[in-house]
């Protein structure tokens, strides 16, 4: 199937803000922007859901947490509680002050390091993988934002687009692998 | 422009003159001789029964593993920390007359410290607003100013405090005990009387002068034309930051920890910053609220009120970062003439000294983490009554230990003492709001932060 995608560029940020709004009150669906840095409030205009990382990363760390808990207690109270110089191994909780270092370490490991690879999985980042920029120059000093053309005028569209500042406007057609 | 209700206002001179009213029982209550004091301990005795007697040893060891009861009797013999009358004592009964004679002062002194350093906390906020050029929070400084304004009277009252209640707090102004003492002796250079209220009168001139002036150039400001008062502001801020962070240190040193002057303890005075610190921020999150919900702040968001919650929520956890460095230090180490502290805090206050650790830390962390309630006002004062009653606990654990010991008790003196202060400090401080527009004007940030937004 053959999709068809327009590519319009833009120079400036607050440029590229305006007609994404304006886009997205003509109804045109935008597919993806480029930009070369964050642009603050982009992702709410565009109308990204917001993301759910933190709430995993809470998860991590509770996670962590019951790790540590469960090591330490099996480890110096359950499987060989000695006396090392008077700490009181008979309960988890008389020696916890002792473990609480290492509680909050493994929390803090466990939230940071696994939601950075839910961060790498969820949006496909690894190493060797190959680049998807549309356009060298977005990674530099041009902004470029995607629109579905499929079921639109495409004329209609380029004038609108022209309209909203864009500098350079581009169809594009690419035979889509499966 | 605020006007205090006369509601407000009514209800803060009951509730003040109930206080006095409890606070002088209290006083006029305490026992006088050692007669009465064999009294007391007779009639509890009736009461509480023959399984109560366990209780009636001095030692305050129970060795849970051992299954024995006051094994390190013999050490802590000597321990003046835990009867702060020390060595002098002749009986078991004038220890405890001692304690029950403290009583009250230790009560009003809570009381009178928390609600000052409420003020102080917010006086420091507001310098390092100025300090660090703060974009958010101009709108907030008529806020701070109103909540400082108790300062003036708070502060004097704690000094007046500090410095009558003499060897009833402060064991090393007893001169016979300090006669038999080589540790005070020792630290008699700093531990004397005269220095003690020169070290007071610096702290008080020190804080009220920086006050006095911050407020005069704030509202200089909304008059002038030019900057020159907020350059001012900016400079005094600076310099009483400097000031504030070394009398704070010695103001606890002096005030708390000279409560029990054998003991010592290095992070100490950071522990108490952070209590003043969070509970300071609170406060201004709660009058806020307080004022947006009366119409009186428009130009004041939910996203004002999101800093201030994350501000609340990191120094709670920082709080407890300091907390639990100091008791994890000593505990670990267990030297004998550290530990005593936490020993009798353990043994005779158990649920407060731990369940505070769930109001100032397991709360607000569940509470306020989701950046989304931060922004809802009553998610937020939930929160800080939550934050408010753990840091009240908290200089009640700093004070009542070491001054009354395990005589201690949640009664008339300790409410009437809460009632009079928060009184006298909803007056003071709905005077102080209402004296001006809660607009600031001309601050060279105010744009910015009435656009505040993230």
């Amino acid at each position: 199937m053959a999709s068809k995608k327009i590519h319009a560029i833009y120079t400036d940020d607050d440029l590229l803000m305006q007609a994404v709004k304006q886009t997205r009150a003509a109804n045109y669906h935008i597919s993806e922007v480029f930009t070369p840095f964050p642009v603050h409030g982009l992702d709410h205009a565009v109308g990204l859901a917001p993301t759910r990382l933190a709430i995993t990363s809470f998860l991590y760390g509770l996670t962590g947490l019951t790790v540590a808990v469960l090591m330490m207690n099996y480890i110096m109270i359950e499987d060989w509680p000695q006396n090392i110089g008077g700490k009181p191994s008979f309960t988890f909780y008389q020696n916890m002050p002792a473990f609480i270092p290492i509680m909050f370490e493994l929390t803090v490991f466990f939230a940071a390091h696994l939601m950075v690879i839910t961060f790498y999985m969820r949006s496909k980042l690894w190493p060797f993988k190959k680049a998807e920029n549309p356009d060298l120059r977005t990674t530099d000093d041009h902004f470029l934002m995607e629109i579905d053309a499929e079921n639109h005028d495409v004329e209609k569209l380029t004038k609108f687009l022209y309209d909203t500042g864009a500098s350079e406007i581009s169809l594009i057609e690419n035979e889509q692998d499966h | 422009m605020y006007t205090l209700p006369s509601k407000l206002k009514l209800f803060s001179i009951i509730i003040m003159v109930l206080g006095l009213v409890g606070i002088a029982y209290g006083f006029l209550t305490a026992p006088k001789t050692v007669e009465d004091v064999k009294e007391i301990m007779a009639k509890q005795d009736a009461h509480h029964g023959e399984g109560h007697a366990a209780e009636e040893h001095t030692a305050n060891f129970v060795d849970v593993a051992r299954g024995e009861e006051g094994y390190s009797e013999a050490a802590m013999e000597h321990a003046t920390d835990l009867k702060p009358e020390g060595h002098g004592v002749a009986s078991h009964e004038e220890h405890v007359l001692h304690q029950l004679q403290t009583r009250p002062w230790s009560a009003t002194f809570v009381a009178a410290f928390f609600f000052m350093m409420i003020a102080l906390g917010v006086l420091v906020f507001y310098a390092i607003q100025y300090a660090s050029q703060a974009g958010w929070s101009p709108v907030l400084y008529r806020i701070m100013e109103g909540i400082t304004s108790y300062l003036l009277p708070g502060s004097v009252i704690v000094f007046l405090i500090v410095v009558f209640a003499g060897s009833h707090f402060f064991p090393w102004q007893n001169e016979e005990l300090v006669a038999s003492d080589k540790i005070l002796q020792g630290k008699s250079g700093y531990l004397n009387f005269p220095f003690f209220v020169i070290r007071g009168v610096i702290y008080l001139l020190g804080w009220n002068l920086y006050r006095h002036f911050s407020r005069k150039y704030s509202l200089a400001q909304a008059e002038a034309n030019n900057y020159d008062p907020y350059r001012k502001n900016f400079k005094i801020a600076v310099f009483f930051l400097i000031f504030f962070i070394v009398t704070e240190a010695t103001m606890s040193w002096d005030w708390f920890m000279s409560m029990t002057p054998h003991w010592y303890s290095t992070l100490f005075p950071w522990y108490v910053f952070s209590s003043i610190f969070v509970s300071a921020i609170t406060v201004i999150a709660l009058v806020t609220i307080y004022l947006k919900s009366l119409g009186l702040i428009p130009f004041v968001s939910d996203k004002h009120l999101h800093d201030l919650a994350k501000y609340m929520f990191a120094f709670s956890i920082f709080w407890t970062y300091l907390w639990f460095s100091q008791f994890m230090l000593i505990w670990y180490a267990n030297i004998p003439e550290e530990v005593t502290y936490f020993i009798i805090r353990i043994q005779e206050y158990k649920l407060l000294f731990f369940g505070m650790l769930i109001l100032n830390f397991v709360f607000p962390i569940l509470v306020l983490m989701n950046s989304d309630y931060k922004r809802i006002p009553w998610f937020v004062v939930i929160a800080a009554v939550f934050i408010l009653i753990g840091h009240y606990i908290d200089i009640f654990l700093l004070v009542m230990p070491s001054t009354v010991g395990h005589n201690w008790y949640f009664g008339i003196p300790e409410i009437a003492a809460l009632l009079f202060f928060l009184g006298l400090f909803i007056f003071v401080v709905g005077t102080g709001l209402g004296k001006v527009s809660l607009r600031p004007k001309n601050d060279p940030f105010i744009k910015e932060s009435e656009n505040y937004h993230f």
